[in-house]
């Protein structure tokens, strides 16, 4: 996952903050968790959320989602429901207007579910 | 048929004693938060995909006949109201219950002259979830009568017998430990009242036929085949079972 | 044409910030999954979602496997004026399903 993240933002800092991402810490079926992401950002012209690309750790591939905003969103904001393959760490890394990088995680523990067809 | 059932009824001749919970839980109140609220907001709840794919069906002719449900029943907010709540019901033709699904397929047969729904299809789960959503909030309404009392009783004591190599039976779950965990969710009383039901692990809208395959499986028991009179006297049992709780389908569960 | 569920206020006051919440009937095959006979099911997923505004384009996502079966997107925008709201969802195949509905701004 990391040497995907790096490959988005480059050499560029990557400060935690400002980015909540929301998700159940004990998920009941992995195949369908509720994600939530919300940055602090005014969302104007000058200073807004560009984008927001999610990234998971032991899916079998690292993308979730890449979000693209502007200031016409009025919030930064996104919610989806995503499938987890097991317990790991989800990570959401927002791009702002000035060209930096902020990023929040949250860690989720997946159960399996009783009964299922095989 | 009459040769299957004779020998399984005079199986379940002597009256079974349920031990239903005393108090009487949803299955809604067993999952948690985020399931919860993925049910309540009707735009999130995938189950009101299939409610849609239904309303549409109900207003298409289909058949030899070139008929509608609604060129019979009408505006089904106003025919269907309640009908769910009171399946599976007892068929005086067939002289046995039938559940929902039968209803919709013998109103497709005989009356629209068309080809069965198949089960679990899309067609059949989107009119049976379009009139399931038509008894939300309304009670339970199916309850023991002197034709349904034999297929109860047959019902009971399946739900009540041991099975599987895992050698469980329906009621150490739901009625002994209902509240305990099993493999991370709580284990529910076992009520349908969310049925056509958004079960997490399908990623589908799917019927409490499916639902009981699937614990039957799980104590590596022969699941029934669809439509089997065991499944339809156990569907029937468990209804009773719930009498007067209100029905919240579609409901999502894990 | 998959089904579709659309939610937003239709009714807005100029420079509101709405909250619009959509859920498509798509199983979302990851191509991860085998079938009975061991071959990986191919995948076949909603790979973008675009909501224009007018004819602007004011949201898109771009999604992958792990997004679940019967994708529920939900985001924000702004109440600029009265028009039309179009929503596109792309599949792995390059079809494309568009909704379009009609929002009031005062």
């Amino acid at each position: 996952m990391t040497k995907f993240i790096r490959q988005l933002i480059g050499e560029a800092p990557l400060e935690p903050g400002k980015v909540k991402l929301e998700l159940p810490s004990i998920v009941e079926n992995g195949n369908t968790v509720p994600l939530t992401v919300s940055i602090d950002s005014p969302m104007t012209e000058a200073d807004h959320v560009e984008s927001i690309h999610i990234f998971n750790q032991k899916n079998p591939q690292p993308f979730v989602a890449a979000v693209h905003l502007g200031p016409r969103a009025g919030k930064a904001y996104i919610a989806t429901r995503i499938r987890l393959a097991d317990s790991q760490r989800i990570v959401a890394i927002a791009r702002l207007s000035d060209g930096s990088f902020r990023s929040g995680s949250a860690d989720v523990i997946v159960t399996l579910a009783a009964c299922t067809e095989q | 048929m009459n040769g299957v059932l004779r020998p399984l009824l005079a199986l379940a001749a002597a009256t079974v004693v349920a031990a239903a919970p005393d108090e009487k839980r949803s299955g809604y109140d067993f999952a948690g938060p985020e399931i919860r609220a993925m049910q309540d907001d009707d735009t999130a709840n995938p189950g009101n995909l299939w409610v849609l794919q239904g309303e549409t069906l109900w207003g298409k002719r289909a058949g030899a006949a070139d008929r509608s449900c609604a060129d019979c029943h009408g505006d089904a907010q106003v025919s269907m109201k309640g009908v769910a709540a009171r399946y599976p019901a007892f068929d005086a033709a067939l002289r046995r219950p039938i559940d929902l699904e039968q209803r919709i397929n013998q109103c497709r047969t005989e009356h629209q002259k068309a080809e069965p729904l198949s089960w679990e299809s899309d067609e059949l789960l989107g009119v049976s979830a379009f009139l399931a959503r038509q008894s939300r909030g309304l009670p339970i309404t199916v309850s023991a009568s002197p034709e349904s009392s034999p297929f109860l009783d047959l019902g009971g004591k399946l739900f009540e017998q041991r099975e599987g190599q895992l050698n469980l039976a329906c009621s150490q779950c739901h009625d002994e430990n209902w509240g305990k965990r099993l493999a991370g969710n709580l284990i529910p009383q076992g009520h349908p009242t969310g049925y056509p039901v958004y079960r997490l692990e399908w990623q589908s809208l799917g019927s409490l036929q499916r639902r009981l395959r699937n614990c039957m499986t799980g104590v590596r028991a022969e699941p029934f085949e669809f439509g089997a009179p065991q499944a339809v006297a156990l569907e029937l049992y468990l209804m009773e079972r719930a009498r007067g709780m209100p029905m919240d389908a579609p409901a999502v569960r894990p | 044409m998959a089904r579709v569920l659309i939610n937003f206020p239709q009714r807005a006051k100029r420079g509101d910030i709405i909250e619009i919440k959509t859920l498509i009937q798509h199983p979302m095959e990851t191509g991860y999954r085998l079938d009975n006979k061991g071959a990986a099911i191919p995948r076949d997923i909603i790979n973008c979602f675009t909501c224009a505004y007018n004819g602007d384009e004011v949201f898109r996502i771009e999604l992958f496997p792990a997004i679940s079966a019967n994708p529920f997107i939900a985001f924000s925008t702004v109440a600029t004026e009265s028009g039309e709201l179009v929503f596109s969802w792309t599949d792995d195949h390059g079809q494309t399903q568009t909704e379009t509905r009609q929002i009031t701004v005062e």
